[in-house]
């Protein structure tokens, strides 16, 4: 689903993000990705979603290259990753059916589908008698699962999650990472990025180790205890 | 994704929704749609902010549409009085009527005279002292002081043409002096079409005005809606989709602006109307005000409009690149 080949990141004041990565991330695994702030993750995040463009080497998504992805094709690579952030990135000008509805409109959907997948993409996270709500009155639980809604809505192929439990308790976490299971279980290939440690040993999962841009770490987290 | 993983070919359930092209066709509609109603909606919303702004460019435009008009029925009033341009000539006080009459008769048969009239010295007298009063001073004078008088009436009232002919005419040794009686109507019209080109100076200048407020209005637009910008971006949506409802504001803006113009032009020049008919009635003219023409209020909206669109995207273009997701 997704393929690292020796990428490299040199920022224009002179920083090396991300030295000589090289992985791949196949369909229906979820996936951890830690390290320090500043250790790269968030480049290699970027490198996914083409914010950023690599120096060196190549980044795979469902096997094309996106070096040869021209800026107006961007967004259409966009289309096929779901993103979860931090800070849950939702609008509140309007309905959380809007913020979900929001990829489906953008995509081009038919209004009847639309309102299909909205709900369900709700349901799926338990908050379907809410959507008609402004997000702002929901919890933080409440609004990272709309955003994971949002993520979800047009049944992307990748699922990228930025410190999505920051913010949350360990409860919460676990209802959120119970989801991210559920669409790995489904073929989505699931990539986590965080330093919460207690929530990466909770799970046996794959786990990539950024320091310094270079990837010491790739593999089951058995030697990542708590 | 590796070709040979087990993992490769899930089932159903993950794969990518799909759109077919008439789904997203009538996306696209919709999407116009609902960004210009996004755009009346946030006019609406900030009814002061966006009255400003509609107030600037209907103001910036009003100024220039109102010369034009004011400067049309200038153009209309004066452009009679250029047809019956004639020559005055005067000729030496010894010329005798019956040589009065050749030369008239003479210069009556130039291919660029239409027809001559004399006035003789007699008559000249009479019609001064009918027309000015002064007629009892004159009787004191011994002798008639008029000179002879050939009115000459061009074949067609060109400059170049009139001008030459009075030439021609003073050089003759009868002729004391051929004087050109439209010469101030020409100056007016020399003036007129100055008027002319300020104007359109002025629009262009005004115009520009127009296109930098529209500018600078959506450039605060696109800060206030950073974040809707950056969520749009990250889920997919083109450049077009992010520039689309930005565009429609300016074009609304303008359009608005345009509109209101026409609505101050109108405004002044009912106020101006009545002196103005009244001014020419003093002048004898039958022309009343006319107001702006129809084409003028078809075309100002839409041209006040097009500016805005302009200023909208020169904004997009130069601030949108700067609005990036960021983690």
């Amino acid at each position: 689903m997704i393929k690292f080949d020796r990428v490299s990141k040199r920022y224009p004041n002179g920083k090396d993000a991300l030295r000589r990565i090289h992985f791949e991330l196949p369909a229906g695994q979820l996936t951890f990705l830690t390290g320090h702030s500043g250790a790269g993750k968030s480049t290699l995040l970027k490198l996914i979603m083409m914010i950023e463009r690599p120096t060196q080497g190549q980044v795979f998504v469902e096997g094309q290259n996106l070096n040869g992805f021209s800026t107006r094709q961007v967004p259409f690579l966009r289309r096929k990753i779901g993103m979860v952030h931090q800070n849950h990135q939702l609008l509140f000008d309007r309905s959380v059916f809007d913020n979900v509805a929001l990829p489906l409109v953008i995509a081009g959907f038919a209004r009847a589908d639309i309102g299909k997948r909205v709900r369900a993409a709700l349901d799926k996270v338990g908050l379907l008698s809410k959507e008609k709500l402004n997000p702002i009155m929901l919890s933080g639980g409440e609004q990272q699962r709309v955003g994971i809604a949002r993520a979800v809505v047009n049944k992307p192929p990748l699922l990228l999650a930025d410190e999505p439990t920051g913010n949350l308790d360990p409860a919460l976490s676990a209802e959120i990472m119970d989801l991210f299971h559920d669409f790995a279980r489904v073929g989505v290939a699931v990539l986590i990025a965080t330093h919460d440690l207690s929530l990466i040993a909770r799970h046996r999962h794959r786990l990539l180790t950024l320091r310094e841009g270079r990837l010491i770490h790739d593999g089951e987290d058995d030697d990542h205890g708590a | 994704m590796a070709p040979n993983s087990p993992r490769a070919r899930r089932p159903a359930g993950a794969r990518s929704a799909r759109t077919s092209l008439g789904d997203r066709l009538r996306a696209w509609r919709h999407h116009h749609r609902d960004s210009l109603r996004d755009a009346l909606v946030r006019m609406r919303a900030a009814p002061s902010s966006a009255l400003m702004t509609v107030l600037v460019i209907a103001i910036a435009l009003a100024l220039p549409a109102g010369l034009a008009v004011l400067l049309d029925n200038a153009r209309v009033i004066t452009k009679g009085w250029d047809g019956n341009a004639h020559l005055s000539v005067f000729l030496e006080m010894d010329v005798d009527e019956s040589r009065q009459q050749r030369l008239a008769d003479d210069w009556a048969g130039f291919d660029t005279v239409k027809r001559t009239e004399v006035i003789t010295r007699a008559q000249a007298l009479d019609e001064f002292k009918a027309m000015s009063g002064f007629g009892e001073v004159l009787e004191a004078l011994p002798d008639n002081p008029l000179p002879p008088l050939i009115v000459v009436y061009p074949d067609n009232a060109a400059p170049g043409q009139v001008e030459a002919l009075q030439t021609r005419l003073n050089a003759l040794p009868e002729v004391d002096n051929a004087q050109l009686d439209v010469a101030w109507v020409r100056r007016l019209h020399a003036i007129i079409e100055l008027g002319d080109r300020l104007i359109g100076v002025l629009t262009l200048g005004l115009a520009a005005a127009v296109v930098l407020v529209v500018v600078n209005t959506i450039r605060l637009a696109i800060e206030s809606r950073r974040e809707e910008i950056v969520v749009i971006k990250i889920v997919g949506g083109t450049d077009g989709f992010v520039r689309r409802p930005f565009l429609y504001s300016g074009f609304c803006f303008g359009f608005a602006g345009g509109v209101l113009s026409l609505v101050l032009v109108g405004t002044a020049l009912w106020w101006l109307g009545g002196p103005i008919d009244e001014l020419l009635n003093l002048y004898e003219s039958e022309h009343s005000l006319t107001g702006m023409s129809p084409s003028t209020v078809l075309v100002l909206p839409l041209f006040s409009g097009t500016l805005g669109l302009l200023g909208a995207w020169l904004a997009v273009s130069r601030h949108l690149g700067d609005v990036e997701p960021q983690f």
